[in-house]
């Protein structure tokens, strides 16, 4: 009797299962999943000046417009967004040196050596009333050419995807082909 | 018979659970492993727009989120109406207040932290830019000038 009453009881794990149950449900309640993508951008800096234009030349410059009724001007001539991503590639690359496309200018950079960059830049212009999701789809098509390019830069120089290269190699593509999109002061397109 | 039959049979023994805390257990860890503490409820209904080329947002601590869209419940909606609205923290702001807000949010970083705040817009797919315009103008004058604009993948 006595060699019994010294010996520990064993604990009860029957509820453990239930006290697990009530942490697994806390978490569920309290927590979100790790869901948070988005396109980057960088703005640039604020300007007292608001008129001051930045001196573009003509041939360095695609405009897209996007009206308040959704529809896509690129350099004057209405387009569907599903053309915009090769009209921006053609402009960008202008690979017969075309007096009407961006100037292509020979760039020192670390890394690389001397490589063409292009001057090109793509402006993009919205009306106060344009839908923010064809705004996102636009920028989509933008981002979706930069990433090509890159791509295709990096195959051509390292022959690897740009999201294998190492650090140095990233920022020496990043140099040969900026993401050039200015998002100029906003003002009421008409159609 | 059938009773005869089932008093012959072998009795199945009840299934041990003994293994079912440590199965509980294991989800809870994934659960807690895999998602992050909610930061704030959403009082605007958004339903963010689809992009393919998007890019996961790293380092959480420094990203501050501005919501935009119509009020999410009836009871919002009947006080503030449809238009579409900004929450910062929990509740509904003004555009001025976004200035106090992105230099509150600069000073809650480390020092080091502060060049890389990035500023993650997220906004209803059906909000008109101007209102995103006029977030992207306050915030360049706040020198935030790191932004995300929030999109789920997909077509």
């Amino acid at each position: 009797m006595a060699g019994n009453k010294r010996k520990v009881q064993e604990v009860n794990a029957g509820s453990m299962a239930d006290i697990a149950f009530l942490l697994l449900i806390f978490f569920l309640v309290a927590t979100t999943m790790n869901k948070d993508f988005g396109i980057n951008r960088v703005l640039p800096p604020y300007q007292e000046d608001q008129d001051k234009e930045m001196q573009v030349k003509e041939r360095n410059l695609f405009q897209v417009l996007v009206n308040r009724n959704n529809a896509i001007l690129a350099n004057s001539e209405e387009i569907d967004l599903s053309q915009l991503g090769a009209r921006v590639k053609e402009f960008l690359l202008n690979r017969n040196n075309d007096p009407e496309l961006p100037e292509i200018e020979i760039k020192d950079i670390e890394n690389l050596g001397r490589v063409p960059v292009s001057k090109g830049i793509v402006s993009l212009q919205n009306d106060r009333g344009t839908h923010y999701e064809v705004y996102i789809a636009v920028q989509n098509e933008l981002t979706k050419v930069f990433n090509e390019l890159r791509n295709d830069a990096a195959m051509k120089y390292f022959s690897k995807k740009f999201d294998d290269l190492n650090e140095d190699q990233q920022k020496a593509i990043v140099a040969a082909v900026p993401i050039a999109i200015s998002e100029a002061e906003p003002r009421q397109i008409q159609r | 018979m059938a009773v005869m039959k089932k008093k012959g049979g072998k009795e199945v023994g009840a299934i041990s659970t003994a293994s079912l805390p440590d199965v509980i257990f294991m989800i809870l860890f994934f659960f807690m492993i895999s998602t992050t503490m909610r930061e704030m409820t959403a009082k605007v209904k958004f339903e963010l727009p689809k992009a393919t080329e998007v890019q996961k947002l790293e380092k959480k601590q420094l990203v501050s989120y501005i919501l935009v869209g119509e009020p999410s419940t009836l009871e919002l909606r009947a006080q503030f109406g449809t238009a579409p609205r900004i929450q910062l923290n929990d509740s509904y702001r003004e555009l001025p207040e976004i200035l106090d807000f992105v230099a509150s949010e600069r000073n809650n970083l480390n020092e080091n932290d502060r060049a890389a705040m990035t500023i993650s817009i997220r906004a209803d797919r059906y909000v008109p830019m101007g209102i995103i315009t006029d977030i992207k103008q306050e915030l360049r004058r706040a020198e935030a000038l790191k932004i995300s604009y929030a999109a789920s993948q997909g077509e």
